[in-house]
């Protein structure tokens, strides 16, 4: 199996508690990088970072232009920004809203897909939109690994029902237990562990 | 060793499609798109593909060497930057507070705004330098590589139902007026104070392929690189160092730094956060 390389989540409407857990379960020497969207109110300000970098082990920041994705590097879309992915590197756009949302969840989904392939992850949690269910079919169709938040255990299940209906085939997981799948999916950095 | 998917395939074809669409472009109008960074242009190629009812890029290529029209359509696609008057009010709170104290030392300031695309920025510039009285001893020019979005920007209308928003981001920048004093309503048009724009230039000018033309006081360049790739944005950067004056000062995009850039050490930081830069010398 192609080891996974980047994990692309999307979150809205209840994303920071729902952030807070995935992130959590990640520990120092995870072997990915991690890029969010996570839709917010344009002009918020870098709160959010550091309210998840608080919670997790690894640095969590809002992405600059260009940025570098390597292995423990957890990226956040700045707020009227789209993210996206490059080979090696994050993207800033600032095009019109997709879904009235920048960021965008299916437009970070979506580049992420284009630019891993079988090595990207995507995620879809919690929220009442349909953003993120093109870009997650999107990243199923490219080879990579579907992740959806059992709509269940979801504040707002129609972002996950909606993924679910575009990607039937993702897997469905409570929210305890995305952050260990993605451990599970990801190769551990050698003797980055202390 | 994993098995070869389907999809790897369609990722190089269509990698193949960009560049020969590029290549075409260049060719046949002299615009150069191929130092774009991929994501963003991949999304916009692709986006005038569908506008166009096509099914490819290939399709687009066709369509683009034959009529001259669809490629105004793409080059409107690939320039015109969505943005606001006084976005980021901070920024413009710190134009207003640390950079114009500056500008007040020269007896004529030359000012620079790359990519101004509609001219947005044009106007909340020309507003924040009025109040300031540097209005008067400012020649600003403003350039894009898309010479209708000059036009509009020359007109300096924009939507009426966006000036709630424009005057709330003008009040936290700073602004001391009223801001419904600059704009005249026309339909559902505002319209605003011609005179804003009366030592503006405006002049097509495309960062990838032109040179430069001025030495600048400031150079305003805001989410404009961002749609650059790293190389591209070097030379960018390379051009705007050489437009500067002595002490110029160059102000970008809240999420776009040179801090990865070999000029970074020309500069210093006016406000870090900001994104607003002085050269060194």
């Amino acid at each position: 199996m192609t080891p996974i390389e980047l994990v692309a989540i999307g979150a809205s409407w209840g994303g920071l508690a729902a952030l807070k857990d995935v992130l959590a379960a990640l520990p120092v020497g995870f072997g990915a990088a991690v890029v969010i969207a996570q839709h917010r109110q344009s002009g918020a300000d870098g709160r959010l970072a550091s309210l998840l970098d608080a919670q997790c082990a690894l640095d969590v920041a809002e992405a600059e232009d260009k940025q570098a994705l390597a292995p423990g590097v957890v990226l956040l879309a700045p707020p009227d920004y789209h993210l996206l992915v490059e080979p090696g590197a994050v993207a800033l756009s600032v095009d019109e809203p997709v879904h009235f949302s920048r960021p965008s969840i299916d437009v970070l989904l979506h580049s992420a897909a284009d630019a891993y392939g079988q090595r990207a992850a995507g995620v879809v949690l919690t929220g009442a939109s349909a953003d993120g269910a093109r870009g997650l079919a999107r990243i199923a169709a490219r080879g990579g690994t579907a992740i959806v938040q059992d709509p269940a255990t979801a504040k707002r299940r129609e972002m996950p029902d909606a993924a679910l209906a575009a990607t039937p085939a993702a897997h469905v997981l409570a929210l305890d237990c995305i952050g260990r799948r993605l451990v599970e999916l990801v190769a551990t950095r050698e003797g980055a562990r202390s | 060793m994993a098995v070869p998917l389907i999809a790897s395939d369609d990722e190089a074809r269509e990698r193949l499609e960009i560049d020969l669409l590029l290549d075409a472009i260049h060719r046949r109008y002299s615009y150069d798109f191929r130092g774009y960074a991929l994501a963003s242009l991949r999304r916009r190629l692709w986006h005038r593909v569908n506008a166009e009812g096509l099914e490819t890029l290939s399709g687009l290529q066709e369509r683009i060497l034959h009529e001259p029209t669809c490629m105004d359509r793409l080059l409107r696609d690939l320039s015109i930057n969505v943005t606001e008057m006084f976005r980021d009010p901070g920024f413009h709170r710190s134009l207003r507070e640390r950079v114009f104290p500056l500008l007040r030392t020269y007896p004529f300031i030359r000012v620079w705004i790359a990519g101004c695309s509609t001219g947005e920025e044009i106007y909340s510039l020309s507003i924040a330098l009025r109040e300031a009285t540097l209005l008067e001893r400012t020649r600003i020019y403003a350039t894009d590589i898309n010479g209708a979005a000059l036009q509009l920007a020359r007109e300096g209308a924009f939507p009426l139902e966006r000036m709630r928003r424009y005057t709330e981001n003008y009040l936290s920048a700073g602004g001391s007026e009223s801001f419904s004093s600059y704009y005249v309503v026309d339909g559902d048009q505002a319209r605003f104070d011609p005179t804003l724009a009366e030592g503006v230039v405006f002049a097509q000018h495309n960062l990838v392929t032109d040179g430069s033309f001025n030495e600048f006081h400031l150079i305003v360049c805001r989410n404009v690189l961002i749609y650059f790739g790293f190389d591209l944005q070097e030379e960018v950067l390379r051009l705007f160092g050489d437009s500067m004056a002595r002490f110029g000062i160059l102000a970008l995009g809240r999420k776009e730094s040179i801090r990865r850039s070999a000029l970074a050490e020309q500069y210093e930081p006016l406000d870090e956060p900001e994104r607003i830069f002085r050269r060194r010398r």
